[in-house]
């Protein structure tokens, strides 16, 4: 056997006190840590090849399983951590790319806990919204710059297509291939559901998928797999995807054994083949070019679709965001560093971006100097954990959010980062038959649609106290804001006061 | 009548519905005792066939005219006019197991006695149902079709 000189991360635990042997473990771990001793009913583990993805310990009838951090320590250097040791050998074992899967997970700064929020006392009141009404429904798109009315005062503006959500939160792009089809149809039925929306991806849209087709974002990315005339029109809106906050300046990466018939059905590329996404779109080297594309989607969609460009948090994003604002997008969705993945290489993964609240803070900022603030709307995307995290991107200047990572949790990943194996334990980031079955969408979507529910009380419920009873008036009022422990700079980039101020 | 339908398209092979079945036909009613300790060991009622790419629970299927009813020499087996659930009569059965030989599904397990499905009798869902984790095991007198 050759040594790999990296030791195990976890350690199983099993209560035998409490084991029934019944083998439900043994049935579900697909990295295949447990198993029957020889007399064909003892269970036994082997925890090697586990990902702490909590599957056997979650189903267990006696909760007779843990799983711990296996510690094997080296000598303490706080330079070459364990970590990059343990990276070093696994390349020179492979002379590969490291790959890894979901949002970055180094300690970056998390500005949403440095932000606090208002509330009113005693000079304005605040609201009760279980007793008053409280407007959260947003509604995305171009805005025209001023009213006309005729004498009668009718309108006399032509709208341009707007789209309208029943909660600031849609879901965000998670293509099917990199997600299971179950797991797409959970979150296309819970947006139905909920009214807002959900995002194909790069991946082409399934046909199981028609009915959810108004709640549908098509996304057309580098590879443009799966996009056609039908494609597009089958959409509440079209989503042009330059960059991913978690990849920012390369493209997808399918690899060829998540590439099963469906999925190459719906991709229009051959079973088995990896799909590689080139870094840039070949037709888009400049701001003119991003012009043509949305243009000529606006074209192929008879002009009744908004067209949105989602990029990814970089140093540059807000003088970005004025391009494609400029570029005649409609929607311009920005992906911070933090955003999940199914596959990216660790390097790009934890090095590469910025965080979202900046980057939100300073396109918002940029757009409104330059007078073209309601030209477009934003859209946040790069790790929201709860509601909180929602109002405050909301203050900074977010119209919307997408969020992908907390129904992923809602759905059962437990985030253990191997999604780029295939192997997923719940039936999420795999395309195997007998792992895609252990989603049933008909749990999953009300179990995701109990959460969006859950956050929307909550956003409800700190408007309230805010004194603030419509989500518009919240849009942008960094009023309620305030820092905590940040510097000058940092809160002069976020546009925000320091608590106490 | 109410019965349970297995659907092979959601079945996890996970077992727990043997798990649970056996705790909820316990003396003690605890999974660990019931599955462990308990002497003599109860048994489960279904029984989980196939393997991870294609599994199915099968239990009783409380047949209209039940073959088990007809074959069984004692008159242990019956099925009740009111309910419909066909159950065995552990005093009359003399384990001879004429039921298992002529039951078309494969439904009867082994013992001392003759063991079947009783539906959990009187519970408003059988243990199997309730503990699925992924809803494969429905309890419905909607018919299989329409599960």
């Amino acid at each position: 056997m050759a040594i790999d000189y990296i030791p195990r991360s976890f350690t199983i635990v099993r209560d035998k006190e409490r084991c029934i042997d019944c083998g439900c473990c043994v049935r579900q771990c697909s990295n295949e840590c447990h198993y029957f001793a020889d007399d064909g009913k003892t269970v036994l583990a082997d925890s090697q090849n586990c990902v702490a993805c909590h599957r056997c310990v979650d189903l267990c009838p006696t909760h007779a399983l843990r799983i711990e951090k296996y510690i094997c320590d080296y000598r303490e250097n706080a330079n070459w951590t364990a970590q990059y040791q343990q990276e070093i050998c696994r390349q020179a074992d492979s002379g590969g790319t490291l790959l890894s899967a979901m949002g970055n997970p180094k300690p970056y700064p998390i500005y949403w806990d440095k932000i606090l929020l208002n509330a009113s006392q005693v000079t304005n009141p605040s609201i009760d919204p279980l007793r008053e009404p409280m407007e959260i429904r947003t509604i995305l798109g171009r805005k025209p710059e001023r009213m006309t009315v005729e004498e009668k005062g009718k309108s006399t503006i032509k709208m341009p297509p707007q789209v309208v959500l029943e909660t600031p939160i849609m879901f965000s792009a998670m293509s099917f291939g990199s997600i299971s089809l179950n797991a797409q149809k959970s979150l296309a039925m819970a947006a139905k559901n909920l009214g807002t929306l959900f995002n194909t991806g790069e991946g082409g849209l399934h046909p199981d998928l028609e009915a959810y087709t108004d709640h549908a974002i098509v996304q057309v990315a580098s590879g443009r797999f799966g996009v056609h005339k039908e494609y597009l029109n089958r959409s509440r809106y079209v989503e042009i995807k330059i960059g991913q906050g978690a990849k920012p300046g390369i493209g997808g990466h399918l690899p060829g054994e998540k590439v099963n018939v469906e999925v190459s059905n719906a991709r229009m590329i051959p079973v088995g083949s990896d799909a590689i996404s080139p870094a840039p779109h070949h037709d888009i080297y400049s701001i003119e070019d991003l012009r043509q594309l949305i243009w000529s989607i606006k074209q192929a969609t008879d002009n009744t679709k908004p067209v949105c460009v989602k990029i990814a948090a970089v140093h540059n994003v807000a003088a970005i965001v004025s391009g494609c604002a400029r570029a005649g997008a409609d929607i311009i969705a920005i992906d911070g560093f933090r955003g999940g993945t199914g596959a990216a290489p660790t390097r790009i993964r934890d090095n590469v971006g910025i965080p979202i609240e900046l980057a939100l803070a300073a396109a918002d900022q940029r757009l409104r100097e330059e007078g073209i603030r309601s030209h477009v709307s934003l859209v946040a995307a790069g790790s929201f954990r709860c509601s909180a995290d929602i109002v405050k991107a909301i203050a900074l200047g977010a119209d919307a959010c997408y969020c992908a990572s907390a129904p992923l949790i809602a759905m059962g990943c437990h985030m253990c980062r191997t999604c780029n194996t295939g192997k997923c334990n719940w039936g999420i980031a795999t395309q195997r038959p007998e792992l895609t079955k252990r989603l049933n969408p008909d749990i999953m979507h009300q179990r995701v649609e109990n959460l969006i529910t859950a956050w929307n009380h909550e956003i409800k419920e700190i408007m309230g106290g805010m004194g603030i009873n419509s989500i518009d008036s919240l849009r942008g009022n960094r009023l309620m804001l305030r820092g905590i422990g940040l510097s000058e700079k940092e809160l002069q980039i976020l546009g925000i006061k320091h608590a106490g101020e | 009548m109410k019965k349970v339908y297995a659907k092979e398209e959601l079945c996890l092979n996970c077992h727990l519905c043997e798990v649970f079945c056996k705790t909820a036909h316990s003396l003690s009613k605890d999974v660990i005792k019931a599955n462990k300790y308990e002497q003599p060991a109860p048994a489960a009622r279904v029984k989980v066939y196939g393997d991870n790419k294609l599994s199915v629970a099968v239990n009783c299927r409380h047949c209209e005219e039940p073959k088990c009813v007809k074959a069984c020499i004692t008159g242990a087996m019956t099925k009740d006019k009111k309910t419909g659930i066909v159950s065995v009569n552990e005093e009359k059965c003399i384990g001879c197991m004429t039921c298992l030989a002529v039951c078309p599904f494969g439904c009867i397990q082994t013992g001392k006695f003759a063991v079947k499905c009783d539906l959990c009798r009187g519970e408003d869902e059988p243990a199997c149902v309730k503990n699925c984790p992924n809803r494969a095991l429905v309890y419905t007198d909607l018919g299989g079709a329409e599960v």
